[in-house]
């Protein structure tokens, strides 16, 4: 430190102390001005030094003018006038000499205060809130998650908004699909979030217009296909939006030749993937969904088409849910179905067509219900043998699905297990008592229920391990079925029909079919969303009709399969299950039924022989293979 | 300003008197050292405080004044009188020194008091002179800061004491000598003896510039500036522009370095090993410094190693001296009235509280009853007389209550969301900010001298109608606190305007009907939020006031500034209850103890003290910032307190201790702004350097192990965790955060003015 500078301040040269006092009239000896000078640079520097505390307590960093005077003033000091400014002013040299001087315009009052352009003033202080909300590690949270009371939304994003729910409520198709596809990319729009979903929860203004609804519905798939959004509560408002398109009696059905049934399809599909994707956000969301299902379910005054959606909605969220919900129910809710159906009163047309709906929803749940449950047996019972490939191929249709995947099948429950407080005022069979019932029962009671109808083939375990893990992607019924469906559109609406198709074909070499309904769902809900106009759980009973392709081919079936099924004496039973029965769709060529009044079957454990059938067991012809498009050949028969 | 001149020239001549008196040094080092806060508390006491009077009026505390400094200060006061021809004041004086001998000292001293306020006739400043009266000497003038060249009396009585005179030449010799003898010395004394290069350097170079000797001062400070602290580098540039006796005159930094001994602390191994030193060379120039200007502090024990002298040290006049931080502080919470809260019904409370609390007493909140219990630390109950809770008060309490059941409780792992008030198009610049408790004003002090208030809720501002409709309006009717509000006067910010300089303080009454400010024109205002009218100015600091803070529980209030002296007020006195004088420097901010008996005051001197508010006494001087401070706060149990200076460190103390338990470290410019959480487990801290730090206190109080050794000695080590301690850094655009608020649910509330 011994070469620090012997001064670190400024100081007033001798001169200008001379010019100064001459300027005021007093002429100065040299020891004079030396002392003077001294002087006049120590108080300086003192004044300086004491106007510093002004600063700071002002709270600012930059030393003003006015702190300045205020040092002075303390210290009975004249204050130094005219450099009030805030800007600062220019320090300039005189050219002939070392003269420097700070500018001083003249300001001409007159001009000024005639000028026309009065100034204005300084906007208003003010105090404005800006949220930084933590998050438990100390990190600022993402900008999505402002609630909307803090956030104030910018015009662009206003403009955004406005922009997207015009182009998708509005008449043009090609403007929606972009509105969409934006929605569901777009990184930027969080702030909007609680926007669109009180523009989702609308449905329940437009329950008479399926357009906007379906319009809707697909607004809600973008968001949820949105990975940069975060949803957090919202889930449940838009479960709930779903679900009443899933429930509500809606406006729109009154008139039977509206398709809200694909609508209720769809929201279904819809209903699974929220919950497979979101529903760890919101704790309890599977019982509160469960419940409110089983509830319709078990109100007989609720319309058939209620329960139509209630069962698709069991069915999207997965066999689990139908084991709980819709089997145990089912006894009860047997007899009123039984009654419509059995009802040819002409008045009643409408009515049982519906009903006919609805049993083509149950049978397909309880068929996936048969497929999965055995499947999960089986995938037990082999442990580590021979286990690979069928979970295997469950997992993969997951990846080749570009659209809406449906859940991944769960073989065990979803992960928030079925808590015991689901059951709070259902009228199904209470959820704490509930024990899983065995295969054999459960197939033979709904055997006694559905006869013929639900088509089964099964096969013992060793010969599973030879299914080959098929590796599709894309099966190409839907999009060849295509035209005949459009075609055909109408009258499907008209007379809702049920078909059921079975491949008379033991090998299915030729069949794009998976092994498993995902990939097939998916394909069709893809589509469907371009038309909007696909029923997912039909497709998801369709792929289920294509399991013969897993089915060893060394094994031939009748045609018919009248339900050969005997409970194996002993041992965990392993089956394998092709399920031939179906509802039919609008795509499919189909109204082509085939009907069967078959006997039931003495079955000798089920003891639900009360049970007539005296309802069509509808099966499904399916032809072989290589020419999956005229695969159908099944008989029309309206109903 | 004419009267404060003339209370100084008064005071200048009574300092002329001891020396004439020729017992100069004894009243010097009496009256300008330690005697400050008794001279403080005897002012405390003196001044009439009805509404405290009930409690002080049983004789304020005398810590220890001895009865010959008394004695002294009396004869001053009578050469004074008879100097300027006060025969009659004499007489009586006289007469009741007779008296004093006998008689209660305070009694006396009042009486002293009196004459000479009567001598003075109509002073209109009785206050300050009747404080100055009683304090007699230098914590006064000290309290007045010089200005000018009109105080050259006392100054001469100041620098008298370099009137001795060694060789100049030697005076080098002198200090690379000792500097030799400290560099040669067991490291364990290094560090200890290190300690007396600074004071010893500055009274040498003093004692240069005093004797006209300007060029060896000049090589003096040349030589050995660069081997001073880097912590005295503020001080070191006054001195080294300081550089003819003329100029020593007005210089307070000067004043202060004269006006108090240094005080360094030293175990009596190093003293003694520095006293065989000088004695053996004879070096009777640095003895005598060290006689005169300095206070070593002898201790028994192990020698303090260096890191530990550095955190003590940095104030202007050196370490506290062990004594001034032994006195007992309750510290503790008082008892919390008993409120029934009623847990369901909110309408009804008003009505029941006063009516029926019995039948409510099952209904008990289990907050109300936590606080049954007396803490044993807790002064008792009326220790200081508080206000009656009104009915209001009582619905704040149970509002209060109810918020804190929904509080969320903060940690490590969950940090408080931070809510930022930023202050747009302030160009005439923010100077203070304060919310109140409840969350739900917000007030800012402007340097263009206005106060302004606004609603941070949807409920507008109103104000109640004037007089005459007032009479209109129908006062029995159940909605009448409704119906005297001024409907048309509502909005979401109101301006007060009164002051004559920028606003450096605000401050709300914790019922939010008054609103404290103060400022550069020497007042403080109290502002009525009902009809948004100035109620009263406060009049007493006669120099800037920096800080004003309302009591917890309302009713008194604290001011300090330039001056010196903080100042305790109630609002409905014009005059200040107490006056703590004996920081050396500003008082840049000011706080209450939420048990409202202790008032900590920060200072530009460096130190924080803390004040008893019964008595006057200094209780508690902590050292160890190396900057003016500005900034602090009590943590919520009102075991310790934080202090943030110009340096950017915050420290924490032990009141209970008054020891330095905790130093943070991370923000670059001045900490403006401290607050801790509702609880205690979070400080937050906002600075100049535009952030927010969160630290956690509780780990930092954990940490510390104040065992018995510790907190005899006072000797600590802290440990280097601020890191570990900092539990995050939030930036603000380019707003400093010059103010911060928990709200009762514990979101962080952050204040200041966007500076593009």
């Amino acid at each position: 430190m011994a070469d620090r500078e012997e001064r670190r301040f400024a100081e007033v040269p001798r001169e200008s102390i001379r010019l100064m006092a001459e300027s005021a009239g007093v002429e100065l000896s040299d020891d004079v001005a030396a002392l003077l000078t001294e002087d006049v640079c120590y108080r300086l520097r003192e004044a300086t030094q004491n106007s510093s505390q002004f600063m700071r307590h002002a709270k600012r960093r930059k030393l003003t003018v006015e702190d300045f005077n205020r040092a002075l003033r303390w210290s009975n000091v004249e204050a130094v006038c005219g450099y009030g400014a805030q800007d600062t002013l220019p320090f300039r040299p005189i050219k002939e000499g070392d003269l420097f001087f700070v500018e001083d315009r003249e300001v001409n009052l007159v001009e000024l205060a005639l000028a026309t352009n009065i100034p204005k003033g300084c906007a208003e202080t003010m105090v404005r809130v800006q949220v930084s909300y933590l998050d438990g590690k100390g990190n600022l949270e993402p900008q999505g998650t402002v609630p909307s009371a803090v956030q104030t939304l910018s015009d662009d994003l206003l403009k955004y908004y406005q922009q997207i729910t015009r182009s998708i409520l509005g008449e043009d198709p090609h403007l929606m699909k972009v509105a969409l596809l934006d929605l569901q990319s777009n990184s930027k729009i969080a702030a909007l979030l609680p926007y669109f979903v009180y523009v989702i929860s609308g449905v329940k203004s437009v329950s008479h217009d399926l357009e906007q609804l379906n319009r809707l519905l697909h607004m809600v798939k973008s968001l949820v296909q949105n990975p940069y959004l975060y949803l957090g509560s919202y889930v449940r408002s838009l479960v709930s939006s779903v679900m009443y398109c899933i429930l509500e009696p809606l406006a729109a059905s009154i008139n039977p030749l509206n398709d809200h049934w694909t609508l209720r399809d769809y929201a279904a599909l819809l209903l699974s993937h929220i919950f497979w994707t979101h529903g760890d956000l919101v704790s309890g969301l599977y019982h509160q969904i469960l419940l409110s299902l089983q509830k319709v379910l078990s109100d007989p005054v609720r319309p058939l088409c209620s329960h139509y959606g209630a069962v698709v909605g069991l069915h999207a969220l997965g066999w689990k849910a139908v084991e709980r919900v819709l089997y145990p129910h089912l006894p009860a809710y047997w007899a009123n179905l039984q009654a419509v159906l059995d009802d040819y009163s002409v008045s009643n047309a409408q009515v049982k067509a519906d009903g006919h709906k609805v049993y083509g929803a149950i049978l397909v749940a309880v068929e996936r219900l048969l497929k999965m449950k055995a499947l999960s047996l089986s995938v037990n019972a082999e442990g580590g043998i021979g286990g690979l490939p069928r979970p295997g191929g469950i997992m993969g249709c997951r990846e080749s699905s570009p659209g809406l995947s449906p859940p991944p099948e769960p073989l065990s429950e979803p992960g928030l297990g079925i808590a015991s407080h689901l059951h709070a005022g259902g009228a199904g069979c209470p959820w704490e008592d509930w024990t899983p019932v065995p295969l054999p029962a459960m197939y033979c009671e709904l055997y006694s229920f559905f006869g013929d109808s639900l088509a089964v083939r099964f096969s013992t375990g060793p010969s599973l391990g030879n299914s080959p893990p098929a590796p599709l992607a894309q099966p190409p019924t839907t999009r060849k079925e295509l035209p005949g469906g459009t075609a055909n559109l109408d009258t499907a609406r008209k007379m809702p029909q049920l078909t059921a198709n079975l491949n008379i074909s033991p090998r299915q070499d030729g069949s794009p079919h998976g092994e498993q309904g995902g990939g097939v769902g998916s394909a069709g809900a893809s589509q469907s969303l371009a038309r909007s106009s696909s029923s997912s759980s039909v497709q998801r009973s369709r792929s289920s009709s294509s399991r013969p392709g897993q089915r060893p081919s060394g094994l031939s079936r009748d045609v018919f399969p009248k339900a050969r099924f005997n409970p194996l004496p002993a041992g965990p039973p392993i089956f394998s299950f092709v399920i031939g029965g179906r509802q039919m769709g609008r795509r499919c060529q189909g109204r082509r039924f085939q009907t069967t009044f078959t006997p039931s079957q003495p079955l000798s454990a089920v003891s639900s022989r009360t049970y007539a059938h005296k309802l069509p067991v509808i099966g499904r012809v399916g032809k072989p293979v290589r020419r999956w498009t005229c695969s159908q050949y099944s008989l029309h028969l309206p109903l | 300003m004419p009267t404060v001149c003339d209370t100084r020239s008064e005071m200048a001549a009574v300092q002329d008197a001891p020396v004439e008196a020729d017992n100069e040094k004894e009243i010097k080092t009496e009256t300008l050292n330690d005697a400050a806060g008794n001279h403080a508390s005897a002012a405390g006491g003196v001044i009439p405080s009805p509404p405290v009077a009930s409690t002080s009026s049983s004789g304020p505390a005398k810590a220890g004044g001895p009865g010959s400094e008394e004695q002294q200060t009396l004869m001053a006061v009578l050469q004074f009188l008879k100097k300027n021809n006060f025969v009659g004041a004499v007489d009586v004086l006289r007469r009741e020194a007779g008296i004093l001998e006998d008689s209660d000292e305070s009694q006396g001293q009042e009486l002293a008091a009196s004459a000479l306020g009567g001598a003075e006739a109509g002073d209109a400043t009785c206050t300050l002179s009747r404080a100055s009266s009683c304090t007699t000497s230098t914590p006064a003038v000290a309290a007045a800061p010089a200005k000018g060249g009109e105080d050259q009396p006392d100054v001469n009585v100041v620098l008298s004491a370099y009137s001795q005179q060694g060789d100049p030449a030697l005076y080098q010799g002198y200090y690379s000598g000792l500097k030799k003898f400290v560099e040669s010395v067991l490291d364990c004394h290094r560090a200890e003896l290190s300690q007396l290069f600074y004071p010893l350097f500055v009274h040498m170079y003093l004692e240069l510039v005093y004797n006209n000797h300007e060029t060896e001062a000049k090589a003096f400070f040349e030589k050995f500036s660069g081997d001073q602290e880097c912590y005295y580098q503020d001080d070191l540039r006054v001195l080294s522009g300081l550089t003819k006796k003329e100029h020593m005159k007005g210089n307070e930094t000067l004043l202060d370095f004269r006006t108090s001994k240094f005080v360094l602390r030293i175990s009596r191994d190093s003293y003694q090993l520095l006293k065989r030193h000088l004695q053996e060379r004879q070096n009777n120039q640095i003895w005598n410094i060290i006689q005169e200007h300095l206070y070593i502090d002898i201790f028994d024990g192990m020698p303090r190693s260096k890191s530990q002298i550095d955190s003590m040290s940095g104030s202007l006049a050196g370490e506290a001296k062990r004594e001034a931080n032994k006195a007992k502080v309750f510290y503790g919470l008082l008892k919390e009235p008993e409120i029934d809260v009623p847990l369901d019904d909110e309408d009804e409370e008003g009505e029941n509280e006063e009516g029926k609390p019995k039948k409510k007493k099952p209904k008990k909140d289990s907050m109300g009853s936590k606080s049954k219990k007396q803490d044993p630390n807790a002064p008792q109950q009326n220790r200081i007389p508080l206000p009656e809770l009104k009915d209001s008060d009582k619905l704040d309490k149970i509002m209060y209550m109810k918020e804190a059941t929904k509080r969320i409780r903060l940690g490590p792992e969950s940090l408080p969301s931070i809510c930022f008030y930023t202050f747009l198009n302030a160009y005439q610049g923010l100077t203070a900010v304060d919310f109140t408790d409840d969350s739900s004003l917000i007030a800012g002090g402007f340097a263009d001298s206005t106060v302004r208030v606004w609603s941070v809720t949807p409920k507008k501002l109103r104000s109640v109608k004037s007089a005459a409709d007032l009479n209109l309006i129908d006062k029995e009717s159940d909605d009448v606190l409704e119906r005297i509000m001024d409907e048309k006067s509502a909005s979401e910010s109101k301006i007060l305007y009164g002051h004559s300089g920028p606003v450096y303080g605000v401050s709300f009454s914790p019922d939010r009907n008054y609103l404290l400010s103060c400022s550069e024109d020497g007042t403080v205002r109290l502002w009525s939020l009902q009809t948004f009218t100035c109620l009263v100015g406060y009049k007493g600091h006669n120099y800037p006031v920096w800080d004003t803070q309302f009591s917890p529980y309302g009713y008194y209030f604290i001011s300090g500034g330039h001056d010196r002296v903080a100042r305790l007020w109630a609002t409905d006195h014009y005059q200040p209850l107490r006056m703590f004088a004996g920081h050396l420097a500003d008082i840049t901010c000011t706080q209450f103890h939420p048990n409202s008996n202790y008032v900590a005051t920060g200072s530009a001197d460096r130190t924080v003290r803390l004040w008893d508010i019964l008595n006057g006494n200094c209780v508690r001087i902590f050292t160890g910032h190396k900057g003016p401070i500005h900034s602090l706060a009590f943590s919520p149990n009102g075991k310790y307190l934080a202090s943030g200076a110009t340096d950017g460190r915050v420290l924490l103390w032990d009141i209970g201790h008054g020891l330095m338990i905790g130093e943070l470290k991370g923000h670059t410019d001045t900490v403006y702004s401290l607050k801790f959480s509702r609880d205690g487990e979070i400080l937050a801290s906002g600075s100049m350097d535009n952030t927010v730090r969160l630290w956690d206190s509780i780990k930092a109080f954990d940490d510390i192990e104040t065992d018995d050794f510790t907190a005899a000695t006072g000797h600590i080590h802290l440990p280097e965790n601020s890191q570990e301690l900092l539990l995050g850094t939030y930036m603000t655009k380019s707003t400093p955060v010059i103010h911060l608020h928990f709200t009762r649910r514990n979101l962080l509330l952050a204040a200041g003015a966007y500076n593009p």
